[in-house]
């Protein structure tokens, strides 16, 4: 597995040397066969997709059991039926998030995904042009996350380890006290766990919604190429 | 189990939860399919009920061997002090608080059964002469609601090597008056905060909390910390319980 993820990350190295930001011709035949998805991403969004939709449904049921707010969320956007339905979803479901999530960060920090894809900002040269800069923030689907995107990623991929972690807490607040202590006790954990799920619920929607507007992200991000038939116009939607 | 959250008094759904909770047991399958069709996963037909609900349980199964090799005899719960007790501690049951046993002290009789040496019913004198323990610990339930209480009693692991019982089994169950039962793993019952109970909170003289005895087990979820104990046994085959039985996790560990 080790020896696939280094070869992956010769790939995208190469790969990279060619992508060098969004004033690329799509019609160029040689970008069309560039990966600006790698195949191990694209397979761990998807199953993360599935499994934090199994885990927000779930939660959400489990939740209604004993709500901490004056709120109850309707059973139809709900997973499990009745509590006990809903808690086993919840604890298979924490198994797929979580194994596929640690390597989807073992794979981002070994390949250099994370450096070159969401933290490192190529290009800082660009400062040099405010109008490039303006149209980098909010160009989308052109094979290179742009600063919005880096930020919301990054964001979301912590909210989903204080998840995680808080959610462990309330599962084993005995065998992992110095977590619960960490969290300040069971019941804080339980507030912190609702709140981050807001977070991811938020994300998701923020997320979901720009991927539908710009024709070709979703395309893409199934099959690691840029979109084959381009929206007339490259520049951002309105 | 069904007893209205103490924040929120009024009649809700959860109040039938038994008389409904085997109809919904079959809803468990059919939220999969909506599921199944929601992430429109091509080539994967959830179409057999007993698949998606096979899989559940054989999770819960795996879960409950990862808790009990997580769970370690010697972390001990958090203990609070008399000032963080909950007052009035939340009643909870698969029944609305009317319904709770009311045992009458003097002729109540513990009856054990299984691999135990001796099994000579005890009465509510004879479990007093044996050292006496209190604790003030967090009552979980798997709700997700919190209480903290104080308990008192004879230490379980005392108890079990008073009585003969033999702890390399796997299993203590227990059976109680209002015809609920749970069991637990052995290693949990040895637990040094594991608990026979015989006070509990509340007024002196209140029975709702589980009169005359209990077993309160502060490294695991409410429903297995079972009221009104009439019959306690040791067995190697999983004796599952009431709740466990209709597909609540049955390690429930803390
Ligand atoms: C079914 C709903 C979802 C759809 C349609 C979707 C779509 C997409 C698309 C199209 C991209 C690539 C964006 C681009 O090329 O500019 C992407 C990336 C990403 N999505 Fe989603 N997504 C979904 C759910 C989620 C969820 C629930 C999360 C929660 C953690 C998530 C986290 C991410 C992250 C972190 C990236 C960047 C991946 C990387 O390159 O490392 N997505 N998604």
């Amino acid at each position: 597995m080790i020896g696939a993820i280094y070869k992956r990350l010769e790939k995208d190295r190469r790969n990279q040397m060619t992508i060098k930001g969004p004033n690329l011709q799509r019609s160029d035949p040689k970008l069309s066969d560039r990966i600006i998805h790698p195949l191990f991403v694209r397979i761990t969004h998807w199953i993360n997709a599935l499994a934090v939709f199994i885990m927000i449904m779930s939660g959400l049921k489990i939740y209604n059991a004993s709500p901490i707010y004056p709120l109850q969320f309707p059973p139809d956007i709900t997973l499990g039926g009745w509590l006990a339905g809903a808690l086993a979803w919840h604890f298979a479901g924490m198994w797929l998030l979580a194994i596929n999530g640690i390597a989807y960060l073992v794979y981002g920090v070994l390949s250099g995904h994370f450096w070159r894809s969401l933290i490192r900002f190529q290009p800082m040269a660009a400062y040099r042009n405010i109008r490039l800069e303006l149209k980098r923030l909010i160009l989308h689907g052109t094979g290179e996350y742009n600063p919005v995107q880096r930020v919301l990623y990054t964001a979301v991929i912590w909210i989903v380890i204080l998840l995680v972690f808080s959610g462990l807490t309330m599962w084993k607040p005995v065998q992992f006290q110095s977590l619960a202590h960490f969290f300040g006790g069971y019941d804080q954990a339980r507030k912190i766990h609702f709140f981050a799920m807001l977070g991811l619920a938020l994300f998701t929607l923020i997320h979901v919604s720009i991927a539908m507007a710009v024709k070709g992200t979703i395309e893409s991000m199934f099959t690691g190429r840029l979109a084959q038939k381009p929206p007339k116009k490259t520049g951002a939607p309105k | 189990m069904s007893a209205g959250n103490p924040k929120n008094p009024k009649i809700s759904l959860r109040d039938f939860r038994p008389q409904i909770s085997r109809i919904e047991r079959r809803l468990f399958l059919k939220q999969g399919l909506s599921l199944g069709a929601l992430t429109m996963l091509s080539g994967c037909t959830l179409k057999d009920d007993d698949a998606v609900d096979k899989l559940l349980w054989a999770m819960s199964r795996w879960n409950d061997r990862v808790q009990a090799a997580i769970f370690d005899p010697a972390k001990l719960a958090r203990t609070y002090s008399e000032g963080d007790i909950t007052e009035p501690f939340p009643f909870n049951a698969y029944y609305e608080q009317p319904m709770a046993p009311v045992i009458y002290g003097p002729d109540y009789q513990l009856e054990l059964g299984g691999l135990i040496s001796d099994k000579r019913p005890w009465r509510i004198e004879r479990l007093r002469e044996l050292p006496q323990t209190s604790q003030i610990t967090q009552h979980i339930c798997v709700e997700g609601w919190s209480a903290i209480g104080k308990w008192g009693g004879v230490a379980f692991k005392t108890f079990l090597e008073r009585i003969g019982a033999d702890t390399t089994a796997k299993y203590v169950g227990f059976k109680c008056a209002d015809r609920y039962s749970t069991s637990i793993d052995m290693p949990s019952a040895l637990h040094p905060q594991t608990l026979l109970t015989l006070d509990f909170p509340g007024q002196p003289g209140e029975t709702k909390y589980g009169f005359p005895v209990k077993v309160r087990v502060p490294t695991k979820l409410g429903f297995k910390n079972p009221k009104y104990v009439t019959e306690i046994f040791v067995t190697n085959d999983n004796p599952g319980g009431y709740w466990e039985n209709m597909g609540y996790n049955w390690f429930s560990g803390s």
